[in-house]
C-alpha cells in the first residue's frame, strides 16, 4: 500500500470515530447523564488530554529547546492574563520568532 | 414567524466569524505541522475537512506520519482509541446541546449538525437562551469550516515553501492555543490544576523513560488523560450543575 492512501484510509478511519461521538448523543439521548462519576470523568478529560499533548512536546516543536522555552513563557503568561487562544497562540510565535532573532546575533 | 425569530441562519453566520478568524489562524499551523511531518497537502486538507477538530488532528497526524503497511493494524487500533479519549468531550457537548434544540429539528438535521460540533461552536451555541433551530446552526458551522479547511491548505502548501524558521515558529501554535484553553479553565475551577499537573507529569515520564518512551505517542496520550480523570472523577467529583460548562 501507498503511504498516502493509508493516510487517506485512517484519515477517514479518524473522521468516523469523530463523527460518531458527536452523532450518537446529538441523535439518540435525549436524556441527562446521570452518573456523577461519568461526568466528572468526562468534564476533567479534555484538559487532561490538552496537557499531556502540549507537555512536554511544546519544548521541542520548534527545533530549539530556547525558543521553544520563550514561546511556552509568554503563551502560560497570556493564558493567565486571559488573552483569547488566537492572541496567545499569535504571541507565542511571535516570542519564538523574536528569540530566534536574538540567538542570530550571538 | 417562528418564535426562533432571532436565531436566524444570518445571525448564525455572524456569529461563527469571530471562531472562522480563530480556525484560520490555527489550521494555518495545522497544516504547516502536518506538512512538516510529510502529509501530503491534501491528505491534510481532507483530515481538515472530514474531522473539524484540533487536538484529534494533531494526535492523529502524529499517528498517520508513522503509520506504514507493516504498522497499518497498530495504527488502526491508536487512531481509534486515541479519537475516542481525545473527543470524548464532543459527546458531552452533544448531549448537552440535544437538549436545547427546538422541537422542529429533525433526525436528518440532527445527522448534519451534529458534524460541526466543536468546542468554540458549542460555546456559543449553547450560550444562547432561545431554542437553537437549523438555520442558526448550519450558520454557525458554516464559516469556522471553511475558515479551517482553507487554513489547513494554506498552511500546508506554505509550509514547504517557508523559511523553516517560520513553519518552526508556527509549530507552537497549536500547543500555544492548548494552554490558552487549560490555564483559564484552572484559574476558573481549581480541581482542575492537580487533573492537569498529573496529566503533565505522566507525559512526561512516557516521554523521558527510556523503557516507557517507547511506547507510541497514541497510547501514551490515552493513559495520561484517563489516568488523570480517573484521578479527578474520584477525588475531585464535579457538582451536579458543573456539566455545562465543559467547554474547552
Amino acid at each position: 500500500m501507498d503511504k498516502n492512501l493509508i493516510a487517506i484510509i485512517l484519515a477517514l478511519v479518524m473522521a468516523v470515530v469523530t463523527y460518531l461521538i458527536r452523532m450518537i448523543p446529538f441523535v439518540f439521548f435525549r436524556k441527562k447523564i446521570k452518573s456523577k462519576f461519568i461526568k466528572s470523568l468526562l468534564y476533567y478529560i479534555p484538559y487532561a488530554v490538552l496537557s499531556a499533548m502540549t507537555f512536554p512536546a511544546i519544548f521541542y516543536s520548534t527545533g530549539s529547546i530556547v525558543t521553544a522555552s520563550v514561546g511556552t513563557a509568554v503563551a502560560l503568561i497570556a493564558s493567565i492574563t486571559k488573552r483569547s487562544l488566537v492572541v496567545v497562540a499569535v504571541l507565542a510565535i511571535g516570542a519564538v520568532l523574536g528569540t530566534y532573532g536574538i540567538t542570530l546575533l550571538f | 414567524m417562528s418564535r426562533n425569530s432571532t436565531l436566524t441562519f444570518k445571525k448564525g453566520v455572524s456569529d461563527g466569524i469571530p471562531i472562522a478568524l480563530g480556525y484560520l489562524s490555527v489550521s494555518f499551523a495545522f497544516g504547516v505541522t502536518a506538512t512538516s511531518k510529510l502529509i501530503h497537502p491534501l491528505v491534510s486538507l481532507l483530515i481538515s475537512m472530514s474531522n473539524l477538530t484540533s487536538a484529534g488532528q494533531l494526535a492523529g497526524v502524529e499517528v498517520i506520519a508513522t503509520a506504514t503497511v507493516g504498522t497499518f493494524l497498530s495504527a488502526l487500533f491508536q487512531i481509534v482509541l486515541t479519537q475516542l479519549v481525545i473527543n470524548a468531550r464532543y459527546f458531552l457537548m452533544s448531549l448537552t446541546l440535544s437538549q436545547k434544540l427546538e422541537t422542529k429539528f429533525t433526525i436528518a438535521d440532527r445527522l448534519l449538525c451534529a458534524f460541526g460540533i466543536t468546542d468554540e461552536i458549542f460555546g456559543v451555541a449553547v450560550s444562547k437562551t432561545e431554542p437553537i433551530c437549523k438555520k442558526y446552526m448550519l450558520g454557525l458551522i458554516l464559516l469556522p469550516f471553511l475558515g479551517w479547511s482553507t487554513g489547513t491548505i494554506s498552511g500546508a502548501l506554505l509550509g514547504g515553501i517557508l523559511p523553516s524558521f517560520i513553519s518552526d515558529a508556527l509549530s507552537i501554535a497549536l500547543y500555544a492555543m492548548f494552554i490558552a484553553i487549560v490555564i483559564p479553565a484552572g484559574i476558573r475551577d481549581k480541581k482542575i490544576i492537580p487533573v492537569v499537573l498529573i496529566a503533565i507529569a505522566l507525559s512526561c515520564a512516557f516521554f523521558f523513560v527510556p523503557f516507557l518512551s517507547v511506547i507510541p505517542v497514541g497510547i501514551t496520550y490515552i493513559i495520561c488523560a484517563l489516568f488523570a480523570s480517573l484521578i479527578g472523577a474520584i477525588f475531585f467529583p464535579i457538582p451536579d450543575d458543573k456539566e455545562e460548562e465543559n467547554n474547552g
